[in-house]
């Protein structure tokens, strides 16, 4: 067992929160998934951690960590939330290298004194131990959505591989990316409109990459390209990812990331429909 | 002046690629100093690099299968020429799988390190790549600037954990930090620290171990755990890193408190001394 996972008693109660990991990259592969801004909020709860990154108020990615994946998961308060620059908690959670040798693997203690403190970081490979000290800030609000699953009216679920390329290949001279959802044809489509011309996609409703198909309805919605590019470091890294709209066009992009281990983790993404396009679509 | 060399033996000339490339990784310009039975590479503390100073030594005769040179005078009987290491490092790319090397002091126009690479082929007519790298003769009134740097008494001496291990921690901590610190006493142990608003990243290296102390100097009386460290350009740290491709039979490092910290590196057939100094 290594070194830093070994639990040590009595040391615990003055952490609100005490987490141990025998490999960090179950952690640090799905904090990399949602790494397109620095300020992150962290949420602990007995049932695992999630992590939020916002931008320009219309995207928000989230990145949920089961409390099962830790070896060890403590957390004294009913939540424990704070502010971390995500840039520098990745740097430090691969300090020992990002793409390390198969077989070696990095252990991570990490613990929270509470508001106020830094989150402190043990990590341990090779009888090597490098502590980080992060401060944290005040945390702040986090946009709500109100994304309810009552409120879907379509949802897909695809293999990962079968959106990889389209996403990769995005024609990025286009604004938006326009996502078409149907009981219909052409059940699913996504269009760009770019300087080239415009180009659509079609996945047919029995393709073998189509794991679920529920539309109920036909709605079309179009949504920045620059605020879903940064998804892609979540579809690269997925095997399966659920696509599903509301009734107001947002968006939501489910994720589900198997680490090293074969465990489950998912990181979700929020989109609100580009503004000009919802009214046109309305009828 | 005079200077011409063979190398025929494949293994030398690898290590001798080898060689070049760490230097090219090390230095953008250097000195190299060619005497009967040394060649040694040379960057002196110019200010311009940040101060940083690098001696490298090899034993012409574990390398060259011929060697002859005559120095600017019998009495003084060095070359001292001013060359681009990475033209060489280029040059020498070649030079894999060759059969012979040979590296010749010319003068085309103007002064010249001139390789020619006899290569390999499967018909019986051979081929020969020559390069000319263009030098500067250093005059013999510059010379005493080049001289082997003295080793300044440290204050604690301690072997080097395994090079890319701290290659990787390094290269995370600069992303952070353009300052490190790097502290060690004289019970095997070794950190290497930053410190921004942010965020304080210590690695601790343990049981690395001291060479033994020589009698009378200054460490004798020292306490075994009391740090010495000094502050330095993380960059220049990466920079020494990176050039290290093989991990060395031998690495020591040596640190006076708050001055400057020293690099020596030994190989097989190549000694490697690095200084970075300290940030005021």
């Amino acid at each position: 067992m290594p070194l830093l996972t070994q639990h040590l008693p009595g040391d615990d109660e003055q952490y609100s929160l005490v987490a141990s990991l025998d490999n960090v990259r179950n952690l640090s592969t799905v904090l990399k998934a949602i790494h397109f801004q620095d300020h992150a909020t962290c949420f602990a709860t007995v049932n695992g951690i999630k992590v939020t990154v916002e931008k320009a108020k219309c995207v928000q990615a989230n990145a949920f960590i089961q409390a099962e994946i830790f070896q060890e998961f403590k957390v004294q308060e009913e939540s424990v939330t704070f502010r971390i620059n995500l840039g520098v908690l990745l740097d430090c959670l691969s300090i020992f290298g990002s793409s390390p040798m198969p077989g070696t693997f990095t252990a991570l203690r990490m613990c929270y004194q509470g508001y106020g403190h830094p989150l402190m970081l043990f990590l341990e490979e090779g009888g090597v131990v490098t502590v980080c000290k992060i401060n944290t800030q005040e945390p702040e609000d986090t946009l709500d959505f109100d994304f309810c699953s009552t409120n879907v009216i379509n949802k897909v679920i695809l293999q990962s591989e079968g959106l990889r390329e389209a996403f990769s290949e995005l024609d990025m001279t286009s604004d938006v990316l326009q996502i078409t959802m149907s009981p219909e044809k052409p059940y699913f489509r996504l269009s760009t409109y770019g300087n080239a011309g415009s180009a659509h996609l079609d996945y047919p409703k029995d393709s073998d990459l189509m794991e679920a198909f529920h539309c109920n309805e036909t709605q079309v919605n179009r949504y920045k390209i620059s605020l879903l590019k940064p998804s892609t470091k979540a579809l690269v890294l997925s095997c399966k990812v659920s696509i599903r709209t509301d009734n107001r066009g947002f968006l939501s992009l489910q994720y589900m990331i198997r680490n090293e281990d074969g465990q489950i983790s998912f990181v979700e993404y929020y989109c609100c429909p580009d503004e000009e396009e919802v009214s046109k679509s309305e009828p | 002046m005079k200077f011409r060399a063979k190398i025929v033996d494949t293994a030398c000339l690898n290590n001798f690629t080898r060689v070049s490339n760490m230097i090219a990784k090390l230095a953008k310009t250097c000195t190299l100093r060619i005497s009967p039975d040394k060649l040694n590479f040379i960057l002196l503390d110019k200010v311009a690099n940040g101060g940083v100073s690098m001696w490298c030594e090899l034993e012409q005769e574990n390398f060259f299968n011929e060697f002859q040179m005559e120095g600017i005078s019998e009495e003084n009987n060095e070359i001292y020429i001013e060359l681009t290491p990475e033209n060489l490092s280029r040059a020498l790319k070649t030079a894999q799988n060759a059969r012979a090397l040979k590296v010749k002091l010319t003068n085309k126009h103007f002064p010249c390190l001139t390789i020619s690479i006899e290569l390999l082929s499967i018909s019986s007519s051979s081929r020969t790549v020559t390069h000319d790298i263009p030098i500067k003769v250093i005059p013999r009134k510059l010379w005493k600037d080049l001289q082997e740097p003295t080793v300044p008494e440290s204050d604690v001496s301690i072997y080097l954990p395994v090079l890319k291990t701290m290659k990787s921690v390094v290269e995370k901590m600069k992303n952070i930090s353009n300052h490190l610190i790097i502290e060690a006493n004289l019970n095997g142990e070794l950190n290497l620290k930053i410190e921004t608003e942010l965020v304080c990243v210590t690695t601790h290296f343990k049981d690395l171990g001291s060479p033994p102390l020589a009698s009378e100097s200054p460490s004798q009386s020292r306490n075994l755990e009391e740090m010495a460290e000094v502050r330095i350009d993380i960059r220049k740290f990466l920079q020494f890193l990176a050039g290290q491709q093989v991990n060395p039979t031998k690495a020591l490092c040596n640190i006076v408190n708050n001055r400057v910290v020293h690099f020596d590196l030994l190989h097989e057939d190549v000694s490697l001394q690095y200084f970075i100094p300290a940030l005021s």
